[in-house]
Protein backbone atom coordinates (compact mmCIF):
# COMPACT_ATOMS: atom_id res chain seq x y z
CA UNK A 1 0.00 0.00 0.00
CA UNK A 2 2.69 2.43 1.09
CA UNK A 3 4.81 1.48 -1.92
CA UNK A 4 1.94 2.02 -4.32
CA UNK A 5 1.33 5.44 -2.87
CA UNK A 6 4.95 6.41 -3.35
CA UNK A 7 4.83 5.27 -6.97
CA UNK A 8 1.74 7.39 -7.59
CA UNK A 9 3.33 10.40 -5.97
CA UNK A 10 6.49 9.90 -7.98
CA UNK A 11 4.46 9.67 -11.18
CA UNK A 12 2.68 12.90 -10.29
CA UNK A 13 5.99 14.69 -9.86
CA UNK A 14 7.41 13.28 -13.08
CA UNK A 15 4.38 14.35 -15.12
CA UNK A 16 4.48 17.83 -13.63
CA UNK A 17 8.13 18.00 -14.65
CA UNK A 18 7.31 16.75 -18.14
CA UNK A 19 4.69 19.45 -18.69
CA UNK A 20 7.17 22.06 -17.50
CA UNK A 21 9.76 20.75 -19.97
CA UNK A 22 7.12 20.94 -22.73
CA UNK A 23 6.62 24.60 -21.88
CA UNK A 24 10.35 25.25 -22.08
CA UNK A 25 10.55 23.39 -25.40
CA UNK A 26 7.69 25.40 -26.91
CA UNK A 27 9.11 28.73 -25.80
CA UNK A 28 12.68 27.93 -26.89
CA UNK A 29 12.13 28.76 -30.60
CA UNK A 30 10.56 32.09 -29.62
CA UNK A 31 13.53 33.10 -27.51
CA UNK A 32 15.98 31.87 -30.14
CA UNK A 33 14.21 33.90 -32.83
CA UNK A 34 14.13 37.02 -30.67
CA UNK A 35 17.80 36.57 -29.72
CA UNK A 36 18.92 36.20 -33.35
CA UNK A 37 16.77 39.14 -34.40
CA UNK A 38 18.29 41.34 -31.72
CA UNK A 39 21.89 40.30 -32.39
CA UNK A 40 21.84 40.19 -36.20
CA UNK A 41 19.14 42.76 -36.91
CA UNK A 42 20.46 45.49 -34.64
CA UNK A 43 23.90 45.48 -36.23
CA UNK A 44 22.34 45.77 -39.70
CA UNK A 45 20.03 48.59 -38.73
CA UNK A 46 21.14 52.11 -39.61
CA UNK A 47 19.74 55.41 -40.72
CA UNK A 48 19.98 54.46 -44.41
CA UNK A 49 17.65 51.56 -43.79
CA UNK A 50 14.80 53.95 -43.00
CA UNK A 51 15.58 56.65 -45.55
CA UNK A 52 17.01 55.05 -48.69
CA UNK A 53 15.65 53.06 -51.59
CA UNK A 54 16.95 49.51 -52.14
CA UNK A 55 20.39 49.42 -53.74
CA UNK A 56 21.28 47.65 -56.97
CA UNK A 57 21.39 43.86 -56.80
CA UNK A 58 24.48 42.64 -54.98
CA UNK A 59 25.77 46.08 -54.07
CA UNK A 60 25.96 46.90 -50.37
CA UNK A 61 23.99 49.84 -49.01
CA UNK A 62 20.52 51.08 -49.63
CA UNK A 63 17.49 50.67 -47.39
CA UNK A 64 13.84 49.81 -47.25
CA UNK A 65 12.25 53.26 -46.99
CA UNK A 66 9.81 52.53 -49.80
CA UNK A 67 8.85 49.18 -48.28
CA UNK A 68 8.13 50.75 -44.89
CA UNK A 69 5.93 53.40 -46.49
CA UNK A 70 4.37 50.73 -48.72
CA UNK A 71 3.40 48.65 -45.72
CA UNK A 72 1.82 51.73 -44.12
CA UNK A 73 -0.15 52.41 -47.31
CA UNK A 74 -1.32 48.79 -47.49
CA UNK A 75 -2.34 48.80 -43.83
CA UNK A 76 -4.27 52.03 -44.35
CA UNK A 77 -6.12 50.55 -47.33
CA UNK A 78 -6.82 47.39 -45.36
CA UNK A 79 -8.09 49.45 -42.44
CA UNK A 80 -10.44 51.46 -44.65
CA UNK A 81 -12.04 48.19 -45.76
CA UNK A 82 -11.72 46.05 -42.68
CA UNK A 83 -12.37 48.42 -39.77
CA UNK A 84 -15.91 49.69 -40.64
CA UNK A 85 -17.14 46.23 -41.61
CA UNK A 86 -15.47 44.66 -38.60
CA UNK A 87 -16.65 47.20 -36.03
CA UNK A 88 -20.23 47.54 -37.30
CA UNK A 89 -20.57 43.79 -37.90
CA UNK A 90 -19.15 43.09 -34.45
CA UNK A 91 -21.63 45.57 -32.97
CA UNK A 92 -24.44 43.66 -34.67
CA UNK A 93 -23.18 40.38 -33.17
CA UNK A 94 -23.18 41.96 -29.72
CA UNK A 95 -26.44 43.94 -29.90
CA UNK A 96 -28.48 41.22 -31.64
CA UNK A 97 -26.69 38.18 -30.25
CA UNK A 98 -29.23 35.45 -30.82
CA UNK A 99 -30.50 36.05 -34.31
CA UNK A 100 -29.82 33.41 -36.89
CA UNK A 101 -27.59 35.86 -38.80
CA UNK A 102 -25.46 36.38 -35.67
CA UNK A 103 -24.86 32.67 -35.26
CA UNK A 104 -23.99 32.28 -38.93
CA UNK A 105 -21.73 35.35 -39.02
CA UNK A 106 -19.95 34.40 -35.80
CA UNK A 107 -19.26 30.90 -37.07
CA UNK A 108 -18.21 32.22 -40.48
CA UNK A 109 -15.81 34.72 -38.86
CA UNK A 110 -14.14 31.95 -36.87
CA UNK A 111 -13.84 29.80 -39.98
CA UNK A 112 -12.55 32.72 -42.04
CA UNK A 113 -9.83 33.36 -39.46
CA UNK A 114 -8.41 29.97 -40.37
CA UNK A 115 -8.49 30.31 -44.14
CA UNK A 116 -4.89 30.35 -45.42
CA UNK A 117 -3.70 33.85 -46.23
CA UNK A 118 -2.48 32.76 -49.65
CA UNK A 119 -6.07 31.86 -50.60
CA UNK A 120 -7.08 35.43 -49.75
CA UNK A 121 -4.32 36.57 -52.09
CA UNK A 122 -5.77 34.39 -54.86
CA UNK A 123 -9.22 35.86 -54.20
CA UNK A 124 -7.95 39.45 -54.46
CA UNK A 125 -6.06 38.46 -57.60
CA UNK A 126 -9.18 37.07 -59.28
CA UNK A 127 -11.30 39.98 -58.06
CA UNK A 128 -9.04 42.94 -58.89
CA UNK A 129 -5.75 42.06 -60.58
CA UNK A 130 -7.35 39.93 -63.29
CA UNK A 131 -9.89 42.54 -64.49
CA UNK A 132 -7.32 45.36 -64.24
CA UNK A 133 -4.55 43.34 -65.91
CA UNK A 134 -1.85 44.49 -63.52
CA UNK A 135 -0.73 44.18 -59.91
CA UNK A 136 -1.67 47.03 -57.59
CA UNK A 137 -1.48 48.32 -54.04
CA UNK A 138 -5.28 48.34 -54.07
CA UNK A 139 -5.53 44.58 -54.58
CA UNK A 140 -3.03 43.99 -51.77
CA UNK A 141 -5.00 46.29 -49.49
CA UNK A 142 -8.21 44.43 -50.31
CA UNK A 143 -6.61 41.05 -49.53
CA UNK A 144 -5.34 42.33 -46.17
CA UNK A 145 -8.59 44.20 -45.46
CA UNK A 146 -10.64 41.04 -45.88
CA UNK A 147 -8.29 39.22 -43.54
CA UNK A 148 -8.72 42.00 -40.98
CA UNK A 149 -12.53 41.70 -40.82
CA UNK A 150 -12.96 38.54 -38.71
CA UNK A 151 -10.38 39.58 -36.10
CA UNK A 152 -11.87 43.04 -35.63
CA UNK A 153 -15.43 41.70 -35.69
CA UNK A 154 -14.88 39.12 -32.96
CA UNK A 155 -12.92 41.42 -30.64
CA UNK A 156 -15.45 44.23 -31.13
CA UNK A 157 -18.26 41.83 -30.30
CA UNK A 158 -16.60 40.75 -27.08
CA UNK A 159 -15.81 44.29 -25.97
CA UNK A 160 -19.20 45.81 -26.87
CA UNK A 161 -20.93 42.99 -25.01
CA UNK A 162 -19.13 44.13 -21.85
CA UNK A 163 -20.88 47.51 -21.94
CA UNK A 164 -23.44 47.31 -19.12
CA UNK A 165 -27.08 47.03 -20.20
CA UNK A 166 -27.94 49.91 -17.83
CA UNK A 167 -25.90 52.30 -20.00
CA UNK A 168 -28.04 51.45 -23.03
CA UNK A 169 -31.25 51.71 -21.00
CA UNK A 170 -30.28 55.11 -19.57
CA UNK A 171 -29.77 56.47 -23.07
CA UNK A 172 -32.99 54.96 -24.42
CA UNK A 173 -34.92 56.31 -21.41
CA UNK A 174 -33.85 59.81 -22.43
CA UNK A 175 -35.62 59.23 -25.72
CA UNK A 176 -32.49 58.81 -27.75
CA UNK A 177 -33.07 56.50 -30.70
CA UNK A 178 -31.29 53.16 -30.84
CA UNK A 179 -28.96 54.06 -33.69
CA UNK A 180 -27.75 57.13 -31.82
CA UNK A 181 -27.47 55.18 -28.57
CA UNK A 182 -25.31 52.58 -30.29
CA UNK A 183 -23.12 55.04 -32.16
CA UNK A 184 -22.79 57.76 -29.52
CA UNK A 185 -23.06 55.87 -26.24
CA UNK A 186 -22.34 52.16 -26.61
CA UNK A 187 -19.45 52.25 -29.08
CA UNK A 188 -17.64 55.19 -27.40
CA UNK A 189 -17.91 53.38 -24.05
CA UNK A 190 -16.19 50.40 -25.59
CA UNK A 191 -13.83 52.49 -27.74
CA UNK A 192 -10.58 51.72 -25.92
CA UNK A 193 -11.11 48.00 -26.26
CA UNK A 194 -12.21 48.25 -29.89
CA UNK A 195 -9.11 50.29 -30.78
CA UNK A 196 -6.92 47.72 -29.03
CA UNK A 197 -8.52 44.95 -31.07
CA UNK A 198 -7.98 46.93 -34.27
CA UNK A 199 -4.32 47.53 -33.41
CA UNK A 200 -3.70 43.83 -32.80
CA UNK A 201 -5.45 42.99 -36.07
CA UNK A 202 -3.40 45.56 -37.99
CA UNK A 203 -0.16 44.30 -36.46
CA UNK A 204 -1.08 40.81 -37.60
CA UNK A 205 -1.76 41.74 -41.21
CA UNK A 206 1.30 44.02 -41.32
CA UNK A 207 3.46 40.91 -41.27
CA UNK A 208 1.52 39.01 -43.92
CA UNK A 209 3.52 38.12 -46.99
CA UNK A 210 1.67 35.41 -48.89
CA UNK A 211 -1.42 37.46 -49.85
CA UNK A 212 0.80 40.24 -51.25
CA UNK A 213 2.96 38.12 -53.56
CA UNK A 214 0.63 38.43 -56.52
CA UNK A 215 -1.42 41.47 -55.51
CA UNK A 216 0.82 44.29 -54.22
CA UNK A 217 3.69 42.43 -55.93
CA UNK A 218 6.51 44.61 -54.57
CA UNK A 219 8.34 47.52 -56.11
CA UNK A 220 11.94 48.65 -55.94
CA UNK A 221 10.99 52.32 -56.25
CA UNK A 222 8.63 54.83 -54.75
CA UNK A 223 5.00 54.52 -55.74
CA UNK A 224 2.26 57.02 -54.99
CA UNK A 225 -0.43 55.44 -57.17
CA UNK A 226 -2.53 52.81 -55.46
CA UNK A 227 -3.32 51.28 -58.84
CA UNK A 228 0.35 50.39 -59.34
CA UNK A 229 2.47 47.72 -57.63
CA UNK A 230 3.84 48.78 -54.26
CA UNK A 231 6.64 47.59 -51.98
CA UNK A 232 5.93 46.02 -48.61
CA UNK A 233 8.25 45.21 -45.74
CA UNK A 234 7.41 41.48 -45.53
CA UNK A 235 7.79 41.08 -49.32
CA UNK A 236 11.16 42.78 -49.18
CA UNK A 237 12.30 40.57 -46.29
CA UNK A 238 11.28 37.49 -48.27
CA UNK A 239 13.00 38.62 -51.47
CA UNK A 240 16.19 39.49 -49.60
CA UNK A 241 16.17 36.32 -47.50
CA UNK A 242 16.18 34.04 -50.55
CA UNK A 243 18.69 36.22 -52.46
CA UNK A 244 22.35 35.14 -52.69
CA UNK A 245 23.80 38.40 -51.31
CA UNK A 246 25.17 38.76 -47.78
CA UNK A 247 24.29 42.42 -47.50
CA UNK A 248 20.70 41.70 -48.46
CA UNK A 249 20.57 38.96 -45.83
CA UNK A 250 21.63 41.50 -43.23
CA UNK A 251 18.96 43.91 -44.42
CA UNK A 252 16.38 41.13 -44.25
CA UNK A 253 17.28 40.68 -40.58
CA UNK A 254 17.00 44.42 -40.05
CA UNK A 255 13.57 44.44 -41.71
CA UNK A 256 12.47 41.48 -39.61
CA UNK A 257 13.61 43.26 -36.47
CA UNK A 258 11.54 46.34 -37.38
CA UNK A 259 8.49 44.18 -38.11
CA UNK A 260 8.76 42.16 -34.92
CA UNK A 261 9.39 45.28 -32.84
CA UNK A 262 6.11 46.73 -34.12
CA UNK A 263 4.29 43.47 -33.34
CA UNK A 264 5.86 43.38 -29.87
CA UNK A 265 4.97 46.98 -29.02
CA UNK A 266 1.38 46.58 -30.18
CA UNK A 267 0.89 43.32 -28.29
CA UNK A 268 2.38 44.64 -25.07
CA UNK A 269 0.31 47.83 -25.31
CA UNK A 270 -2.80 45.79 -26.00
CA UNK A 271 -2.11 43.60 -22.98
CA UNK A 272 -1.59 46.65 -20.79
CA UNK A 273 -4.74 48.34 -22.13
CA UNK A 274 -6.81 45.18 -21.68
CA UNK A 275 -5.54 44.85 -18.12
CA UNK A 276 -6.52 48.43 -17.37
CA UNK A 277 -9.97 48.01 -18.83
CA UNK A 278 -10.63 45.02 -16.59
CA UNK A 279 -9.51 46.98 -13.53
CA UNK A 280 -11.80 49.89 -14.36
CA UNK A 281 -14.85 47.68 -14.34
CA UNK B 1 -34.14 39.83 -28.13
CA UNK B 2 -32.09 42.60 -26.55
CA UNK B 3 -33.56 45.74 -25.04
CA UNK B 4 -32.70 47.60 -28.20
CA UNK B 5 -34.67 45.14 -30.30
CA UNK B 6 -37.73 45.26 -28.07
CA UNK B 7 -37.88 49.03 -28.09
CA UNK B 8 -37.51 49.09 -31.83
CA UNK B 9 -40.56 46.90 -32.33
CA UNK B 10 -43.01 49.45 -30.89
CA UNK B 11 -41.66 52.77 -32.14
CA UNK B 12 -42.61 54.82 -35.13
CA UNK B 13 -40.76 58.08 -34.48
CA UNK B 14 -37.41 56.35 -34.50
CA UNK B 15 -37.14 56.25 -38.25
CA UNK B 16 -33.37 55.83 -38.17
CA UNK B 17 -33.46 52.59 -36.26
CA UNK B 18 -34.55 50.15 -38.94
CA UNK B 19 -32.03 51.34 -41.54
CA UNK B 20 -29.32 51.34 -38.88
CA UNK B 21 -30.10 47.78 -37.85
CA UNK B 22 -30.08 46.82 -41.51
CA UNK B 23 -26.68 48.45 -41.99
CA UNK B 24 -25.21 46.50 -39.06
CA UNK B 25 -26.80 43.31 -40.35
CA UNK B 26 -25.30 43.81 -43.80
CA UNK B 27 -21.85 44.28 -42.27
CA UNK B 28 -22.23 41.10 -40.23
CA UNK B 29 -23.52 39.25 -43.27
CA UNK B 30 -20.40 40.34 -45.18
CA UNK B 31 -18.34 37.55 -43.64
CA UNK B 32 -20.37 34.54 -44.82
CA UNK B 33 -20.89 36.35 -48.14
CA UNK B 34 -17.14 36.78 -48.59
CA UNK B 35 -16.54 33.09 -47.94
CA UNK B 36 -19.15 32.30 -50.60
CA UNK B 37 -17.60 34.83 -52.97
CA UNK B 38 -14.14 33.29 -52.52
CA UNK B 39 -15.58 29.90 -53.44
CA UNK B 40 -17.35 31.22 -56.54
CA UNK B 41 -14.38 33.33 -57.69
CA UNK B 42 -11.90 30.49 -57.31
CA UNK B 43 -14.15 27.99 -59.09
CA UNK B 44 -14.68 30.43 -61.95
CA UNK B 45 -10.96 31.21 -62.28
CA UNK B 46 -9.96 27.56 -62.01
CA UNK B 47 -12.57 26.28 -64.42
CA UNK B 48 -10.22 25.81 -67.42
CA UNK B 49 -8.07 23.52 -65.29
CA UNK B 50 -11.07 21.80 -63.70
CA UNK B 51 -12.50 21.01 -67.13
CA UNK B 52 -9.18 19.87 -68.52
CA UNK B 53 -7.86 17.73 -65.66
CA UNK B 54 -10.92 16.93 -63.53
CA UNK B 55 -10.30 14.57 -60.63
CA UNK B 56 -7.16 13.22 -62.29
CA UNK B 57 -5.51 16.46 -61.07
CA UNK B 58 -5.16 14.91 -57.61
CA UNK B 59 -3.62 11.58 -58.60
CA UNK B 60 -1.18 12.73 -61.28
CA UNK B 61 2.45 13.52 -60.46
CA UNK B 62 3.38 15.37 -63.63
CA UNK B 63 3.94 19.11 -63.14
CA UNK B 64 5.13 20.30 -66.50
CA UNK B 65 4.29 23.92 -67.35
CA UNK B 66 5.94 23.64 -70.75
CA UNK B 67 3.77 20.72 -71.88
CA UNK B 68 0.82 22.17 -69.86
CA UNK B 69 0.37 18.93 -67.97
CA UNK B 70 -0.55 19.54 -64.34
CA UNK B 71 -1.07 17.10 -61.47
CA UNK B 72 -0.72 17.98 -57.80
CA UNK B 73 -0.11 14.60 -56.18
CA UNK B 74 3.46 15.47 -54.99
CA UNK B 75 2.19 18.78 -53.58
CA UNK B 76 -0.67 17.09 -51.75
CA UNK B 77 1.79 14.54 -50.40
CA UNK B 78 4.17 17.28 -49.26
CA UNK B 79 1.37 19.28 -47.64
CA UNK B 80 -0.07 16.28 -45.79
CA UNK B 81 3.24 14.81 -44.62
CA UNK B 82 4.71 18.12 -43.45
CA UNK B 83 1.47 18.90 -41.57
CA UNK B 84 1.33 15.40 -40.05
CA UNK B 85 4.94 15.72 -38.94
CA UNK B 86 4.18 19.11 -37.42
CA UNK B 87 1.20 17.74 -35.49
CA UNK B 88 3.22 14.72 -34.33
CA UNK B 89 5.62 17.14 -32.66
CA UNK B 90 3.22 19.92 -31.70
CA UNK B 91 0.32 17.94 -30.21
CA UNK B 92 2.16 16.27 -27.30
CA UNK B 93 4.16 19.43 -26.58
CA UNK B 94 1.11 21.67 -26.85
CA UNK B 95 -0.96 19.44 -24.58
CA UNK B 96 1.88 19.41 -22.06
CA UNK B 97 1.92 23.21 -22.02
CA UNK B 98 -1.89 23.34 -21.79
CA UNK B 99 -1.91 20.97 -18.79
CA UNK B 100 0.85 23.03 -17.19
CA UNK B 101 -1.09 26.27 -17.77
CA UNK B 102 -4.54 25.00 -16.82
CA UNK B 103 -3.69 22.72 -13.89
CA UNK B 104 -0.24 23.19 -12.44
CA UNK B 105 1.24 26.61 -13.03
CA UNK B 106 1.72 28.94 -10.06
CA UNK B 107 -0.49 31.99 -10.54
CA UNK B 108 2.28 34.54 -11.09
CA UNK B 109 3.78 32.51 -13.92
CA UNK B 110 0.58 32.00 -15.89
CA UNK B 111 0.29 35.47 -17.46
CA UNK B 112 3.88 35.66 -18.74
CA UNK B 113 3.81 32.15 -20.23
CA UNK B 114 0.45 32.81 -21.90
CA UNK B 115 1.86 36.06 -23.27
CA UNK B 116 4.96 34.38 -24.70
CA UNK B 117 2.90 31.64 -26.33
CA UNK B 118 0.66 34.30 -27.91
CA UNK B 119 3.75 36.17 -29.05
CA UNK B 120 5.05 33.07 -30.82
CA UNK B 121 1.79 33.02 -32.77
CA UNK B 122 2.13 36.74 -33.53
CA UNK B 123 5.60 36.54 -35.11
CA UNK B 124 5.14 36.98 -38.88
CA UNK B 125 5.69 33.81 -40.81
CA UNK B 126 8.30 35.42 -43.08
CA UNK B 127 10.40 36.20 -39.99
CA UNK B 128 10.16 32.63 -38.80
CA UNK B 129 11.17 31.53 -42.30
CA UNK B 130 14.15 33.87 -42.23
CA UNK B 131 15.27 32.34 -38.96
CA UNK B 132 14.61 28.92 -40.50
CA UNK B 133 16.90 29.55 -43.46
CA UNK B 134 19.83 30.96 -41.52
CA UNK B 135 19.64 29.19 -38.16
CA UNK B 136 17.44 26.11 -38.21
CA UNK B 137 18.49 24.69 -41.60
CA UNK B 138 22.24 24.74 -40.81
CA UNK B 139 21.56 23.17 -37.39
CA UNK B 140 19.42 20.43 -38.91
CA UNK B 141 22.07 19.75 -41.56
CA UNK B 142 25.07 19.60 -39.26
CA UNK B 143 23.55 18.27 -36.04
CA UNK B 144 20.04 16.81 -36.13
CA UNK B 145 20.13 14.89 -39.39
CA UNK B 146 23.57 13.28 -38.83
CA UNK B 147 22.38 12.31 -35.33
CA UNK B 148 19.16 10.75 -36.63
CA UNK B 149 21.08 9.02 -39.38
CA UNK B 150 23.62 7.46 -37.04
CA UNK B 151 20.96 6.22 -34.61
CA UNK B 152 17.89 5.50 -36.74
CA UNK B 153 19.52 5.43 -40.17
CA UNK B 154 18.31 1.88 -40.85
CA UNK B 155 14.80 3.32 -41.34
CA UNK B 156 14.09 4.65 -44.83
CA UNK B 157 12.63 7.74 -43.13
CA UNK B 158 16.08 8.86 -42.07
CA UNK B 159 18.15 7.93 -45.07
CA UNK B 160 19.86 9.98 -47.75
CA UNK B 161 22.22 12.93 -47.55
CA UNK B 162 21.60 15.48 -44.76
CA UNK B 163 20.66 18.60 -46.72
CA UNK B 164 19.07 20.69 -44.00
CA UNK B 165 16.33 21.91 -46.30
CA UNK B 166 13.53 19.40 -46.68
CA UNK B 167 10.49 17.78 -45.13
CA UNK B 168 11.98 17.40 -41.64
CA UNK B 169 12.87 21.09 -41.27
CA UNK B 170 9.48 22.09 -42.66
CA UNK B 171 7.79 19.84 -40.08
CA UNK B 172 9.84 21.36 -37.26
CA UNK B 173 9.13 24.93 -38.26
CA UNK B 174 5.42 24.21 -38.78
CA UNK B 175 5.30 22.60 -35.35
CA UNK B 176 6.61 25.80 -33.78
CA UNK B 177 4.04 27.82 -35.71
CA UNK B 178 0.93 25.76 -34.88
CA UNK B 179 1.73 24.89 -31.29
CA UNK B 180 0.38 28.22 -29.95
CA UNK B 181 -3.06 27.38 -31.36
CA UNK B 182 -3.08 23.98 -29.67
CA UNK B 183 -1.99 25.55 -26.38
CA UNK B 184 -4.48 28.42 -26.50
CA UNK B 185 -7.57 26.37 -27.36
CA UNK B 186 -6.70 23.36 -25.18
CA UNK B 187 -6.02 25.58 -22.18
CA UNK B 188 -9.33 27.32 -22.75
CA UNK B 189 -11.36 24.10 -22.92
CA UNK B 190 -9.53 22.62 -19.94
CA UNK B 191 -10.34 25.72 -17.91
CA UNK B 192 -13.98 25.28 -18.95
CA UNK B 193 -14.07 21.94 -17.13
CA UNK B 194 -16.16 22.53 -13.98
CA UNK B 195 -14.33 22.67 -10.65
CA UNK B 196 -16.61 20.00 -9.23
CA UNK B 197 -15.18 17.56 -11.74
CA UNK B 198 -11.67 18.09 -10.39
CA UNK B 199 -12.74 18.23 -6.76
CA UNK B 200 -14.58 14.94 -7.15
CA UNK B 201 -11.43 13.22 -8.29
CA UNK B 202 -9.27 14.92 -5.65
CA UNK B 203 -11.74 13.93 -2.93
CA UNK B 204 -11.33 10.30 -3.98
CA UNK B 205 -7.63 10.65 -3.25
CA UNK B 206 -6.38 11.14 -6.79
CA UNK B 207 -3.11 12.98 -7.30
CA UNK B 208 -3.00 16.10 -9.44
CA UNK B 209 -1.86 14.11 -12.46
CA UNK B 210 -4.53 11.42 -11.94
CA UNK B 211 -7.16 14.13 -11.69
CA UNK B 212 -5.97 15.65 -14.96
CA UNK B 213 -5.88 12.30 -16.71
CA UNK B 214 -9.15 10.85 -15.45
CA UNK B 215 -11.35 13.90 -14.81
CA UNK B 216 -10.12 16.83 -16.89
CA UNK B 217 -8.79 15.38 -20.15
CA UNK B 218 -11.78 13.10 -20.93
CA UNK B 219 -14.16 16.00 -20.27
CA UNK B 220 -12.20 18.34 -22.52
CA UNK B 221 -11.54 15.70 -25.15
CA UNK B 222 -13.65 16.97 -28.02
CA UNK B 223 -12.35 20.49 -27.45
CA UNK B 224 -8.78 19.23 -27.55
CA UNK B 225 -9.51 17.38 -30.79
CA UNK B 226 -10.95 20.66 -32.07
CA UNK B 227 -7.72 22.40 -31.11
CA UNK B 228 -5.76 19.81 -33.09
CA UNK B 229 -7.96 20.31 -36.16
CA UNK B 230 -7.48 24.07 -35.86
CA UNK B 231 -3.73 23.56 -35.82
CA UNK B 232 -4.02 21.16 -38.75
CA UNK B 233 -5.78 23.80 -40.85
CA UNK B 234 -3.03 26.28 -40.01
CA UNK B 235 -0.33 23.80 -40.96
CA UNK B 236 -2.00 22.91 -44.26
CA UNK B 237 -2.21 26.54 -45.33
CA UNK B 238 1.06 27.91 -43.97
CA UNK B 239 2.99 29.37 -46.86
CA UNK B 240 6.05 31.54 -46.35
CA UNK B 241 8.04 29.74 -43.67
CA UNK B 242 7.48 26.38 -45.36
CA UNK B 243 8.45 27.70 -48.79
CA UNK B 244 11.68 29.01 -47.35
CA UNK B 245 12.86 25.71 -45.82
CA UNK B 246 11.22 22.78 -47.61
CA UNK B 247 13.38 22.88 -50.74
CA UNK B 248 10.55 23.21 -53.26
CA UNK B 249 11.06 20.00 -55.26
CA UNK B 250 7.85 18.24 -56.32
CA UNK B 251 8.74 14.66 -55.45
CA UNK B 252 7.49 11.84 -53.29
CA UNK B 253 10.38 10.42 -51.28
CA UNK B 254 10.26 8.15 -48.26
CA UNK B 255 13.09 10.03 -46.59
CA UNK B 256 12.24 13.01 -44.40
CA UNK B 257 15.64 14.48 -45.29
CA UNK B 258 14.57 14.92 -48.92
CA UNK B 259 13.25 18.23 -50.24
CA UNK B 260 9.52 18.36 -50.95
CA UNK B 261 6.89 20.89 -52.03
CA UNK B 262 3.48 21.94 -50.71
CA UNK B 263 0.36 23.41 -52.31
CA UNK B 264 0.70 26.88 -50.71
CA UNK B 265 4.41 26.92 -51.55
CA UNK B 266 3.88 26.15 -55.23
CA UNK B 267 1.24 28.88 -55.49
CA UNK B 268 3.57 31.36 -53.78
CA UNK B 269 6.55 30.50 -55.96
CA UNK B 270 5.06 30.00 -59.38
CA UNK B 271 1.97 32.19 -59.56
CA UNK B 272 3.66 35.35 -60.81
CA UNK B 273 5.73 33.33 -63.24
CA UNK B 274 2.79 31.39 -64.65
CA UNK B 275 2.81 32.32 -68.31
CA UNK B 276 -0.23 30.57 -69.75
CA UNK B 277 -3.88 30.83 -68.72
CA UNK B 278 -4.03 27.10 -68.06
CA UNK B 279 -0.99 27.31 -65.77
CA UNK B 280 -2.66 30.08 -63.72
CA UNK B 281 -5.93 28.11 -63.66
CA UNK B 282 -4.11 25.00 -62.44
CA UNK B 283 -2.53 26.95 -59.57
CA UNK B 284 -5.91 28.45 -58.66
CA UNK B 285 -7.42 24.95 -58.81
CA UNK B 286 -4.81 23.87 -56.26
CA UNK B 287 -5.72 26.91 -54.16
CA UNK B 288 -9.41 26.03 -54.42
CA UNK B 289 -8.71 22.57 -53.01
CA UNK B 290 -6.72 24.11 -50.17
CA UNK B 291 -9.59 26.52 -49.48
CA UNK B 292 -12.26 23.81 -49.36
CA UNK B 293 -10.17 21.52 -47.16
CA UNK B 294 -9.21 24.26 -44.67
CA UNK B 295 -12.77 25.58 -44.42
CA UNK B 296 -14.04 22.06 -43.71
CA UNK B 297 -11.33 21.37 -41.12
CA UNK B 298 -11.90 24.73 -39.44
CA UNK B 299 -15.68 24.28 -39.33
CA UNK B 300 -15.25 20.86 -37.76
CA UNK B 301 -12.78 22.29 -35.25
CA UNK B 302 -15.16 25.09 -34.20
CA UNK B 303 -18.05 22.67 -33.75
CA UNK B 304 -15.92 20.42 -31.54
CA UNK B 305 -14.66 23.33 -29.43
CA UNK B 306 -18.10 24.86 -28.95
CA UNK B 307 -19.39 21.48 -27.79
CA UNK B 308 -17.14 21.66 -24.73
CA UNK B 309 -17.85 25.34 -24.12
CA UNK B 310 -21.61 24.67 -24.05
CA UNK B 311 -21.25 22.36 -21.08
CA UNK B 312 -21.86 18.85 -19.87
CA UNK B 313 -25.35 18.29 -21.27
CA UNK B 314 -23.89 18.28 -24.75
CA UNK B 315 -21.25 15.67 -24.08
CA UNK B 316 -22.18 12.06 -24.38
CA UNK B 317 -19.59 9.39 -23.85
Amino acid sequence: MQRRYLVRRWKNRVMAGVTFLCTLAVLTPLFLILAFLASTGLSALNWDFFTKLPGAAGEPGGGMANAIVGTLVLITLAGVIGIPIGVLGGTFLSEYPNTRLSHTARFAADVMNGIPSIVMGLFAYVLIVLPMHHFSALSGGVALGIMLIPTVMRTTEEIVRLVPQSVREASLALGIPIWKTTLRVVIPTAAAGIVTGIMVGLARIAGETAPLLFTAFGNRFWNRDILQPIAALPLQIFAYAISPFDDWHRQAWAGALVLVTIVLIVNITARYAAGRQVKLR
Amino acid sequence: MSVAGRVAAGSSARTGDRPFQLLLAVMAAAVPLIIGAVLVALIAAASPAIQRFGVGFFVTSTWDPVAEEFGVLPFIYGTLVSSALALLIAVPLGLGVAIFLAELVPGWLRAPITFFVELLAAIPSVVIGLWGIFVLVPWVRTTLEPLLKSTLGFLPLFSGPPLGIGMLTAGLILAAMVVPFIVAVSTEVMRAVPRAQREGALALGATMWETTRTAVLPYARSGIIGAIFLALARALGETMAVTMVIGNVPQIKASLFAPAYTIPAVIANEFTEATSDLYVAALIYAGLVLFIVTVAVNALARLLVSRVARGPAQIRE
